[in-house]
């Protein structure tokens, strides 16, 4: 433990302001002790909103609707374009429209149990009872959900759970919800009650006497830095996989919002969750840019295999039967090629690392349908699948009709972010976090289909209640925008870019995110040791070194400078990538999508330590090159009780 | 392979800009363009030079960032991709490749081949939309939509607002775009009490952010990501015509 003492400082428990009684009323309780601001004065309250993802475009529609005045802020340069657009799979709701006994509680049952027993079971549960009002949401903005002959809405099953809850829009359930919400917003702009800022960069946050009074935004196109000041912030920014450089996410995704928000004081909560998708495109070669997702229903009637013998060049149809290694079937018989992500990524990894890697970086495993379609025959393979091989096709230029395809795993969600209690408020008074951006629900895993379910529930019916109870019962003094610590926010921002323009070395902000991404995967990735993390930790540390020495950024912050916009995201990331290392060396157990070699089971499957970890590690920033403090919140289950996963 | 890039180079809407000539090797045919542009970008910063400014943001064809007229061809050659899914090894080792932004009068260029597409936010903003208010939602099936129907509102609704289909289009007309968020909305029951007010809306938007007027060359929907299809547009036109001759409402 000593050491340990030096790598962070202890601090006191962080309370998440759970209502008391029973877990079904506890929202209802709340909402009804909350305070109201009287609709006339509404219009004196100013709201900012950084992010118009499914969180935001959803949150300040609500606050819009409302009456209250809202600024609304993003990077793209339309809010229709923000990250949420590219969800494919589908969105959870407990309709019971089956009749198949689905409900709230088993809803909620699912995604405690799915995120290992380390999220709080109160958000969960209302999240579940919020999820079939999402629904409700999205048909009457005319969000063109699948339906089936008869009118009704259709459903699927969706992620390995046992009733079917997901509601889809063909492939593109994301870019439709974004669009409801999206539509939803611009007539709030019509109407004059939201402000949108596009082609907007959030740098920092305001804090004045400890309460969160606004953010520091740069003007990509002029390179204007100006203070936009409110009476509550809301951060809406989305998910940091870029930390890993390749993932499944948007090129833009980033953490610089809430890393500066930490770096004011919010506390940042496990940041090692990270989720791996087992079904992506495996990189082709050095110039790859970013990873695309295959759904995972693929899964359902591809074999996954690699050669038995390392090293073993021969094309896949010359590889005879017992020269094939199905990994999974051979390992897990009862649940075979459907395992959790998780167990599927891991195994992947492995049977990669030692040699039997396929394709021509020998980076990837066969998912084969040969089998399927002589079983099925090609055209139920092509109803089903159609669309995801005509993608891979595109991709990699292969066709999976005719030789397997190669998948490996690629990091796809993070579920650690800025710590908020149960009305998605930070540690900071006037700082909301929602969306991916929060670490609220997911714990150390989330299960298919709950993100978009997420990040609306916060958006349109939980952050509108809870930002107008924090407004009705607080006074503030005005904030003008001469207050030393507006003028020293902007004045921070400033030299920040000033320094990045400054260095004039030679390396590219690129080759840096690179570099950053190849010591995350590799030491920090799919499994993570001591001995691992603490190599991470001095590389990360001699990479942060190397980019204030030797990063290049070319022209200036007085128009729009692109290059300028990535290196100040990268320097974030490293930090981030630092404290990700910390929380991870730190949480000694396996949980979700946290594997430390050293907790596994008999049968290498994650094994969690209930004793000792069952909390949410909450980290607080002290300053540069300080430790940081650790606090926690003690996870209590009540209403479901803890248990160990099996799959074998 | 290498390749011979022509591309446009532009450092502010105040400038005339130009077309510039690069020559760039061992460009991988398994990469996409945008990533052979990344490799373009990598170059010139080794040689202390302004990167190309290009829009981006998700590669996988969905966000509608991403948008630049290779050769001519909006998005490229290939027929229902944009171009971060387009691929090298559509190229030929030595091949000189023209890229510019999008040209249209309502999309004025901000640098190299970044333009202004906010006329498309602001179009919507006439209409784009139902009007409802968060909380009143009645339950989900209450509302029945025949299948058929609501296939028709999703072919519209995967418009991705690229811009590809102005800058196709000879007279830089936002035509297809427009009937797309007429036709998704339009053929759900939720979309029928603002029907006719919307596509007057939309319409009339779209004239007045300077974008030409269709006369069915079809050019859009040749270069359209999402293929939406033609007949969007004469619903649209029928819509507008009976709003004009006073059938809102009916
Ligand atoms: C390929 C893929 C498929 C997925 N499929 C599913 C699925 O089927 N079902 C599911 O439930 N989930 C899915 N997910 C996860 C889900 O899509 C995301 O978690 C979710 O959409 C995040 O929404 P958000 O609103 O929190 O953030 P985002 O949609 O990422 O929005 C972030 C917003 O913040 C803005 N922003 C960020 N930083 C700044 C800044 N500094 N200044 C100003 N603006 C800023 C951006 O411009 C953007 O508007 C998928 C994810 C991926 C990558
Ligand atoms: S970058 Fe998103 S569609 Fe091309």
């Amino acid at each position: 433990m000593s050491e340990h003492v030096r790598l962070w400082q202890e601090g006191p428990e962080l309370d998440g302001r759970v209502p008391p009684g029973s877990i079904e009323n506890k929202w209802d309780d709340l909402r009804f002790s909350m305070k109201l601001v009287a609709p006339a004065n509404r219009r004196h309250h100013h709201v900012v909103v950084v992010g118009s993802g499914l969180a935001g475009a959803s949150v300040a529609t609500a606050l819009g609707e409302q009456g209250y005045r809202v600024s609304c802020f993003c990077f793209q340069d339309s809010p229709r374009r923000a990250h949420s657009v590219a969800a494919q799979g589908g969105i959870n709701a407990a309709k019971n429209y089956r009749n198949d006994g689905d409900s709230i509680r088993r809803l909620f049952y699912d995604t405690v149990k799915g995120g290992d027993y380390r999220s709080r079971e109160s958000n969960i549960h209302r999240l579940a009872q919020i999820s079939t009002e999402i629904i409700d949401q999205g048909v009457a903005q005319g969000v063109p959900f699948a339906r089936e002959y008869g009118g009704y809405l259709d459903n699927r099953s969706f992620g390995g759970v046992q009733v079917s809850r997901t509601f889809y829009a063909r492939g593109q359930t994301g870019q439709q919800l974004l669009l409801g919400a999206y539509q939803s917003l611009t007539r709030q702009i019509a109407a004059g009650q939201v402000e949108m800022h596009v082609r907007s960069e959030m740098l920092d946050l305001i804090v004045v006497d400890g309460i969160a009074r606004g953010i520091v935004v740069r003007n990509l196109l002029t390179g204007e830095l100006r203070a936009v000041l409110g009476d509550a912030v809301v951060l809406a920014t989305g998910g940091y996989s870029n930390v890993f450089f390749l993932s499944t996410n948007a090129k833009g995704c980033n953490v610089t919002a809430i890393w500066r928000a930490y770096r004011r004081g919010a506390v940042f909560a496990n940041p090692c969750y990270t989720q791996i998708h087992p079904t992506c495109i495996p990189p082709s070669g050095s110039h790859q840019s970013k990873l695309t997702l295959m759904s995972e229903s693929l899964r359902n009637d591809g074999r996954i295999w690699v050669p038995r013998h390392p090293g073993d060049t021969r094309s896949p149809d010359a590889v005879p039967e017992p020269d094939r290694y199905y990994f999974l079937e051979e390992k897990y018989p009862s649940f075979g090629n459907l395992v959790p992500r998780d167990v599927a990524s891991r195994n992947a990894k492995h049977v990669v690392d030692e040699g039997m890697g396929v394709g021509p970086q020998k980076n990837g495993v066969y998912l084969d349908f040969s089998e399927a379609m002589e079983r099925l025959g090609r055209a139920t393979i092509e109803q089903r699948y159609g669309n995801l091989f005509d993608m891979y096709h595109s991709i990699t230029g292969e066709d999976p009709y005719a030789v397997p395809m190669r998948i490996y795993p690629a990091v796809h969600y993070t579920m650690g972010g800025l710590w908020v209690d149960y009305q998605l408020q930070s540690n900071v008074p006037g700082l909301f976090v929602l969306g991916e951006a929060n670490f609220s629900d997911h714990g150390a895993n989330r299960l298919g289909a709950s993100a978009l379910m997420q990040g609306l529930a916060d958006g349109y019916f939980i952050a509108p209640y809870t930002i107008g109870n924090y407004l009705a019962g607080t006074d503030r003094t005005a904030v003008t925008a001469d207050a030393p610590e507006v003028t020293g926010t902007i004045a921070d921002v400033r030299n920040r870019l000033s320094a990045l323009l400054g260095i004039q070395g030679r390396r590219t902000a690129l080759a840096l995110h690179r570099e950053l991404g190849h010591i995350m995967w590799e030491q920090c990735g799919m499994a993570r040791t001591a001995e691992s993390l603490s190599t991470a930790r001095t590389r990360l540390q001699e990479l942060r070194e190397s980019f204030w020495n030797d990063l290049y950024v070319p022209g200036d912050a007085g128009s729009l400078n692109q290059n300028l916009e990535f290196a100040g995201r990268v320097a974030d990331l490293i930090e981030l990538g630092e404290l990700l290392v910390l929380d991870a060396l730190h949480r000694e157990e396996s949980c979700g999508g946290h594997f430390r070699e050293e907790s596994q089971t008999a049968d290498g499957e994650a094994k969690r330590n209930d004793e000792e970890f069952s909390y949410v590690a909450g980290w607080t920033w002290q300053g540069e090159g300080a430790a940081p403090m650790l606090r926690r919140e003690p996870l209590e289950f009540e209403a479901v009780r803890l248990s160990e996963r099996s799959y074998s | 392979m290498k390749l011979h890039l022509r591309v446009w180079r532009q450092t502010s809407a105040e400038d005339r800009g130009r077309f510039e000539d690069y020559e760039l090797d061992d460009v991988s045919p398994d990469s996409s363009f945008l990533e052979m542009l990344d490799l373009l970008n990598e170059q010139l910063l080794e040689q202390r030079k302004m990167p190309v400014a290009f829009d981006h943001d998700c590669r996988e064809g969905i966000c509608g960032m991403c948008g630049l007229m290779v050769d001519g061809m909006a998005h490229g050659p290939i027929p229902g991709h944009t171009v971060c899914q387009l691929h090298m090894r559509h190229f030929k080792d030595g091949d000189r490749i023209v890229i510019e932004p999008w040209r249209v009068a309502a999309f004025p260029v901000v640098q190299d081949l970044v333009v202004d597409r906010g006329s498309f936010d602001r179009i919507l903003q006439h209409g784009g939309f139902i009007s409802f208010a968060t909380g009143t939602a009645p339950e989900a099936n209450s509302i029945l939509i025949p299948k058929d129907r609501a296939d028709t509102a999703m072919d519209a609704a995967t418009c991705i607002g690229c811009g590809a289909c102005a800058a196709a289009c000879p007279n830089g007309s936002a035509t297809l775009f427009t009937a797309a968020k007429v036709g998704h909305l339009g053929h759900l029951p939720q979309g029928q009490p603002e029907r006719y007010q919307r596509v007057v809306g939309m319409v009339d938007q779209m004239d007045a952010e300077g974008f030409g007027g269709c006369t069915n060359v079809g050019a859009c929907t040749s270069v359209c990501p999402k293929e939406i299809g033609q007949d969007f547009i004469s619903q649209m036109n029928r819509d507008y015509r009976r709003a004009m001759l006073g059938g809102a409402g009916d």
